[in-house]
């Protein structure tokens, strides 16, 4: 295998799945660049710092509640944690285990969001790349006009299909409710974007690779799984981590699908719910907003590179 | 807790059994396609690397898609043909009207402010120290979901009635410090809306920076640096060699946050339900169609969205397309 992708990068002439091309910096251009360090001028990098203190204050002061008591969050302000601190987990095990009829029951709404968004990032990734590399690499009649038409499917908003859609899963199906019905509606709605991503990076793959490959007799399977898989990694790795984050964070097709119940729901319907009687939750949604921010927070700074790839690319949608 | 854990079991359970029925009949369809009789094997193995997509689009895009058009010229259940009753009533209650006034506010200012902020950062943080940090501050909220950010922000517009208690919203504090009266930011019509658009450009500027910078990045120094030594200032130097540099990225930038912003659903829904005159296009198609059961009209406002959205996704994909051209 690392044959093909040692083929594949020498004739590219970079690293495959690194798209900008390193250029060395030569020793005039540095020195440009060293004198223009110097110019920054300070006040520009006050006047950067304040907004980037303006930005984050909401999510810190956030994040101070979530460990005040109930008491205090209902009469202070976060602010006052510096000159009264307190520390507090009771709201995070509130939110996530307590049982009763009125508990906010996190920890069973974080487990739907786990079981929606893995198969729904999963599946239309899968299906995707099967689908792009039929486009970029066999050859068919009405290729090109099925691509285009994939294409153009970016531009219909999903508000265009729940109502019908909701109709077919409930009258036709039966499956409105359940998890297969959020995972399928999730994947249609990826595909156009997932096909159209991973088209523009499979066809890059050098044609001589797959040539010499089918020359040695291997059927489009065969390439399929042994050449065009493992040298798509970083792509679907980049995709895979806009889809599940994506999915994550969607309320609106978890709340037309899902039925909204505890069985099924993701995070962030409960949250909908719980701020929609803001007066009654006020001491819960500190720490609830944060376990739902968790896994996006994790995978931000854990993978940004990834992050930061897949997001750009994949901005237009919905 | 054991029912935390038997219900986790459950749900995991369901998932593997999802993944493995996925994985099984993927694996059987390209086993079949890899069997396939000589004779027209290629024909069998593009049928079985193409049909499942297009089945699915086919089925949950563009069927519903059509059909949402039919639908938005039919009644509140979806069975009676009623013309244009749907769009006559769009165009003349006074409530929608609203709803497409404040459409057309936020796309106008969210897309503009986030540009002009993430622009700004941009250039004030480049090359300067601790840029990567700066950066991810302000990125950072494009990670966390549009809920979670309306919750942050309902903590910081939160209103105690003077007299009665401290004040918990920072920005209600700030006003009371400064001696002012504490405001009911998200009840105050018209106020409201530009309170909720806040919120959506605290999103979008992170993005809207991650591009321009690496723009900026990408305008070579030989050419500022020979305009500084023309003499021209800072300003100056911005205006006549980053901006026009960076003229594609920012249509890109521009045209996608007004797609996003035209399409925003959850911030509205989070904090103020549509509510006190904030609606928008797309929460008011979703309580149309799924809380009333207006599905005539929930489906005609569904049709003004793609409408909307259909001119900034052209010109979006033809600028892109040039951009990939000249590179």
């Amino acid at each position: 295998m690392t044959e093909a992708v040692e083929k594949a990068e020498a004739k590219l002439d970079r690293p495959l799945g690194q798209r900008n091309d390193y250029t060395a910096e030569g020793a005039v251009a540095r020195q440009f660049r060293k004198s223009k360090e110097k110019l920054t001028s300070p006040w520009a990098t006050a006047a950067a710092i304040v907004i980037a203190v303006i930005w984050t204050i909401p999510t810190f002061g956030l994040l101070v509640s979530s460990i005040r008591t109930p008491t205090e969050i209902r009469t202070t302000g976060w602010w006052t944690w510096f000159v009264n601190p307190s520390f507090t987990f009771d709201n995070y095990a509130d939110v996530l285990f307590a049982s009763g009829a009125s508990s906010a029951n996190l920890g069973q709404y974080f487990v739907n969001s786990l079981v929606i968004a893995i198969p729904a990032a999963i599946f239309p990734i899968a299906i995707a790349t099967m689908a792009a590399y039929a486009f970029a690499w066999i050859k068919f009649k009405g290729a090109g006009a099925m691509f285009v038409l994939v294409f153009a499917l970016q531009i219909v908003p999903l508000q265009m299909a729940l109502v019908p859609l909701l109709q077919i899963f409930s009258q036709v199906l039966g499956i409105s409710g359940t998890f297969p019905a959020v995972w399928i509606a999730h994947t249609i709605f990826g595909l156009p974007l997932c096909i159209f991503l991973l088209h523009n990076f499979i066809s890059e793959i050098p044609g001589e690779v797959i040539e010499a490959a089918r020359v040695d007799g291997a059927n489009h399977t065969q390439i399929f799984f042994r050449i065009i898989i493992p040298l798509s990694l970083p792509a679907l790795a980049s995709i895979g981590i806009f889809q599940f984050l994506w999915v994550w964070n969607d309320l609106l097709v978890a709340l037309v699908f899902s039925g909204g119940t505890v069985d099924v729901a993701p995070l962030t319907q409960r949250l909908a719910e719980l701020v929609g009687n803001f007066g009654r939750n006020q001491e819960r949604l500190p720490a609830a907003a944060f376990i739902s921010l968790v896994v996006p927070l994790i995978v931000f700074f854990s993978l940004q590179r990834y992050f930061v790839r897949g997001l750009l690319a994949g901005s237009t949608k919905g | 807790m054991t029912a935390f854990w038997a219900d986790l079991f459950d749900k995991f359970g369901v998932m593997v059994v999802g993944l493995v029925a996925f994985a099984a009949v993927v694996g059987i369809v390209l086993f079949l396609a890899d069997r396939a009789p000589k004779k027209g094997r290629d024909f069998w193995q593009l049928l079985a690397f193409v049909s499942p997509a297009m089945i699915l689009l086919a089925i949950g895009l563009i069927y519903p898609a059509i059909r949402t058009i039919y639908l938005s010229f039919t009644n509140r259940s979806g069975r009676e043909w009623v013309g244009l009753t749907n769009y006559e009533w769009m165009f003349t209650q006074p409530e929608i009207i609203t709803v497409l006034v404040n459409t057309l506010i936020w796309v106008a200012l969210v897309p503009t402010l986030s540009t002009i902020f993430g622009l700004a950062y941009a250039i004030f943080i480049d090359k300067s120290h601790g840029e990567k940090i700066l950066k991810s501050l302000v990125f950072m909220p494009m990670a966390i979901s549009f809920v979670g950010a309306g919750i942050i922000w309902r903590f910081v517009y939160e209103y105690r009635e003077q007299g009665f208690g401290e004040q918990i919203g920072i920005l209600n504090q700030l006003i009371v410090w400064f001696g002012g009266e504490p405001q009911q930011f998200l009840q105050n019509s018209p106020w409201n809306t530009f309170f909720l658009i806040v919120v959506m450009v605290w999103i979008q500027t992170g993005f809207a920076m991650v591009l321009l910078s690496a723009a900026i990045k990408g305008v070579p120094v030989e050419i500022t640096e020979a305009a500084r030594l023309d003499g021209a200032n800072a300003w100056q130097q911005f205006l006549n060699v980053t901006l026009p540099g960076i003229r594609g990225t920012l249509v890109v930038v521009i045209t996608t946050i007004s797609i996003a912003t035209l399409k925003v659903f959850d911030i509205v829904r989070a904090m103020t339900g549509g509510q006190f005159g904030t609606s928008v296009v797309a929460n008011e198609m979703y309580t149309q169609a799924f809380n009333r059961g207006e599905i005539g009209q929930g489906s005609a406002l569904a049709l003004i969205l793609f409408v909307m959205v259909l001119p900034i996704v052209i010109y979006n994909v033809r600028v892109m397309r040039k951009q990939k051209e000249i590179r």
